[in-house]
C-alpha cells in the first residue's frame, strides 16, 4: 500500500469513527431541539400537528397556575440550594483543610450522598420528615410535645424540604471541588500572611476566596445545571404535592407530555427551560473561552 | 459539562493527596475545638439518613410504629429485606424489587460498555486526527451537557417509534450512549491530548492504521481513564430515573423507577421497613462502588460531574 493511499484510508477511518457523534449532533442536538421549539409554536395537543399559532402556547403557559408555581419553586429552590451548598461545602473544605484527624473518613462521610440516586435521597428524607413517625415525633418523645417539624405536609414550607434533601445530596461535591482548590494554593501565601500578622479569617476572606474563583464558578455551574434538571427529587419526595406546592418545571413538561397529552404546552415549557439555561450558561462559556484565549 | 469542569479543575491527586499545611498542631485551642465540633455535627447530619434507613429496615412494623426513628432495632429482623427483594408490590405485581434490580443490570452492562467504546473512540479521533467539523462537534458537545433532557425527550420518543424500536432495552442502551457521549468524549479527549504526540507519530510511521493505534496503543495507555469512565457510567446509569422511565418500556423499568413505584403508590398501610429495605437495596451498588473506589470516585466526578 502506498503512503498516500494509507493516509487516505486512515483519514476515512477517522471520519467514520466520528459518525456516531455527528449523527447524535444532527438528530439529537440540532434536530430534536429544533423540533421541540417548532412544536411549541403549533397547536399540537395529543398528536403533533404543524398548525402555526405563534406564541399562543407561551401565553397559555404563563397564565397557567401550575407553571407559575413551578417556576417560582425552581427560583426559590435554586437560590437556596446553590447558596447553601456553596457555603456548607466551602466551610467543610476549610475545616477539613486544618490538618484534622480522620480526614479521609470525614471526606467519605460528606461525599457519599452524592453517589446515590436522587430517588433514594427523596425517599429517605420523605421518611425522616414524616410528621407521624420521623424527626417531629422523635423530638416530641424527648419531652417537647409542642415541637413542630411538619414542613413536608405544608404547602408553604414543602419546598424547603426539597432544599434540605438537595443540600444533603450535593454539599459534599462542593467540598471536594473546594478542597482541591485549597490544596492548590501556594504555601508561600500562608507564610507571607503569617509574617504580616494577618488573622486567619482575614486571609480566607480577602485572599483565599478570591483565589478560588474558578472553583466557585465550577461548583456554581454544576449546581445550577442540576437545579434546572430537578425532577427525580420532587417526584420521589413529594410527587409535586401537597397540592401543587412542590411542582417543578421539568415535572410540568413530563406530566404534560405523557399524562395530560398536551404537546404544544409541554414543548413551550421545555423551550422556556432551554432559554433560561442558555442565558445562564452562555456567559459562563464565553468567560471560559476568553480566559483560555488570554492564557 | 464535564469537559468544562475537567478543563478548569484538574484535581491535584484527587482532592487532597497531601494533607494540609505543615504538621498537625498538638494543642487543642478553642478554635480547634470549634472546628472539630462543626465537623462532628455536620458528619452526624450526613450520616443520620443512612443510619435511619438501615435501622428502619431491620425493625418489625410494630416497632416502627411504637418506637422512634433513631432507636436501635430491638428485635432484629431480616424479613423486610426478604420482602423487599422478593415480594414487594408495584401495583398488582408482587415480585419484589429484584425485578428492577435485574432490569437495571441488563441496562447497565451494555450501556456502560457501548458508551465507553464510542466515547473513547470519539475522544481519540478528536484529539489526534484532523477531521472537518470536529471543532463544531466538540463545541456542541460541551454546550449540550448543560441542557435539560426535557428538550430532547419528545422528539426522541418519536424517532425511536419511527425506527420501530419503541421502548425497549436497545432503545435505553442507545439513549444512555447518546447522553453519556459528551462526558465520555471529553474525558478521553482530555486524556489523549495530554499524551506526547511523538507516541502517535511513531506508530503512524510504523504503519499502524487508525483503529490499530486506538486499540493496541491508546486504549491500553488509557486504563486509568477507563476506570474513571466505568465508575462514572455505572453510578450515573444505575441512578438514572427519567431516561429509564421514558425509554426502557414497561418490561425493563430500572430499579430506581420500580423503587419509586413501590414506595409511592402503595395502597393501604405503608410498610416503612420494607420501603427502607428496598431503598437501601437500590442504593447498595453505588455505595459499594463509592466506598470501594475511594479517590477514583472523586476523580470521576471532577472529570465528569454533571449527570442527571
Amino acid at each position: 500500500m502506498s503512503l498516500a493511499r494509507f493516509r487516505l484510508s486512515s483519514r476515512a477511518a477517522a471520519a467514520s469513527s466520528l459518525l456516531p457523534a455527528f449523527l447524535v449532533m444532527l438528530v439529537v442536538y440540532i434536530g430534536s431541539t429544533g423540533w421541540t421549539v417548532w412544536m411549541s409554536l403549533t397547536s399540537s395537543r395529543m398528536l403533533p400537528n404543524n398548525t402555526f399559532v405563534g406564541l399562543r402556547q407561551y401565553e397559555i403557559l404563563f397564565s397557567n397556575d401550575r407553571w407559575l408555581t413551578s417556576v417560582h419553586n425552581l427560583v426559590l429552590f435554586g437560590l437556596l440550594f446553590v447558596a447553601a451548598s456553596l457555603v456548607l461545602g466551602f466551610l467543610l473544605a476549610v475545616a477539613i483543610d486544618q490538618k484534622v484527624r480522620a480526614e479521609d473518613t470525614l471526606r467519605s462521610v460528606f461525599l457519599y450522598p452524592y453517589s446515590m440516586s436522587f430517588v433514594v435521597t427523596g425517599l429517605v428524607w420523605q421518611w425522616l420528615l414524616n410528621p407521624t413517625h420521623g424527626i417531629q415525633k422523635l423530638v416530641r418523645d424527648w419531652g417537647f410535645p409542642e415541637f413542630a417539624f411538619d414542613w413536608i405536609v405544608r404547602q408553604d414550607t414543602v419546598i424547603y424540604c426539597l432544599v434540605l434533601g438537595g443540600v444533603w445530596h450535593a454539599a459534599g461535591l462542593v467540598m471536594a471541588i473546594m478542597l482541591a482548590g485549597l490544596r492548590g494554593i501556594d504555601e508561600d501565601i500562608w507564610k507571607a500572611a503569617r509574617v504580616d500578622g494577618l488573622p486567619v479569617w482575614r486571609v480566607y476572606l480577602s485572599i483565599v476566596i478570591p483565589m478560588l474563583g474558578a472553583s466557585f464558578a465550577t461548583a456554581g455551574v454544576l449546581l445550577s445545571t442540576s437545579v434546572v434538571r430537578l425532577y427525580d427529587l420532587s417526584v420521589s419526595m413529594t410527587n409535586g404535592g401537597p397540592g401543587i406546592a412542590s411542582e417543578v418545571p421539568a415535572k410540568f413538561v413530563m406530566d404534560h407530555l405523557f399524562e395530560r397529552q398536551n404537546i404544544g404546552l409541554a414543548t413551550a415549557a421545555a423551550t422556556s427551560m432551554l432559554v433560561t439555561v442558555v442565558s445562564v450558561v452562555a456567559p459562563y462559556l464565553f468567560w471560559r473561552v476568553r480566559k483560555a484565549g488570554v492564557r | 459539562m464535564s469537559g468544562v469542569v475537567a478543563a478548569s479543575t484538574t484535581l491535584p491527586s484527587g482532592a487532597g493527596g497531601a494533607p494540609g499545611r505543615g504538621p498537625r498542631p498538638r494543642r487543642m485551642t478553642p478554635a480547634r475545638w470549634g472546628i472539630y465540633a462543626f465537623l462532628l455535627i455536620t458528619a452526624l447530619f450526613f450520616l443520620l439518613p443512612l443510619y435511619v434507613m438501615i435501622a428502619t429496615s431491620l425493625k418489625t412494623m410494630d416497632e416502627v410504629r411504637m418506637g422512634n426513628i433513631i432507636a436501635l432495632p430491638v428485635n432484629l429482623t431480616l424479613e423486610p429485606w426478604i420482602k423487599a427483594w422478593s415480594s414487594a408490590c408495584t401495583g398488582l405485581n408482587c415480585n419484589g424489587i429484584r425485578v428492577g434490580f435485574f432490569n437495571s443490570v441488563k441496562i447497565l452492562l451494555p450501556s456502560v460498555f457501548v458508551s465507553i467504546i464510542i466515547g473513547s473512540l470519539t475522544g481519540y479521533a478528536l484529539s489526534f486526527w484532523r477531521v472537518r467539523g470536529a471543532t463544531l462537534l466538540f463545541a456542541a458537545m460541551m454546550s449540550v451537557a448543560f441542557i435539560p433532557y426535557q428538550i430532547f425527550i419528545y422528539p426522541l420518543v418519536r424517532v425511536f417509534a419511527f425506527l420501530g424500536l419503541g421502548q425497549s432495552l436497545l432503545t435505553i442502551v442507545i439513549v444512555h450512549t447518546i447522553f453519556g457521549l459528551p462526558t465520555m468524549t471529553l474525558l478521553f479527549r482530555n486524556y489523549f491530548a495530554s499524551l506526547p504526540a511523538e507516541l502517535f507519530k511513531a506508530a503512524r510511521v510504523d504503519g499502524a492504521g487508525f483503529y490499530q493505534i486506538y486499540w493496541r496503543i491508546m486504549m491500553p495507555m488509557a486504563t486509568p481513564m477507563i476506570v474513571v469512565a466505568i465508575i462514572l457510567q455505572v453510578t450515573g446509569i444505575w441512578n438514572d430515573f427519567i431516561l429509564g422511565l421514558v425509554f426502557a418500556g414497561r418490561e425493563n423499568l430500572p430499579m430506581t423507577v420500580q423503587l419509586n413505584n413501590i414506595v409511592n403508590t402503595t395502597q393501604g398501610e405503608r410498610a416503612y421497613n420494607v420501603d427502607m429495605a428496598a431503598t437501601m437495596l437500590t442504593a447498595l451498588l453505588p455505595l459499594v462502588v463509592y466506598f470501594g473506589s475511594g479517590r477514583w470516585f472523586v476523580r470521576g466526578i471532577a472529570a465528569g460531574a454533571v449527570k442527571g
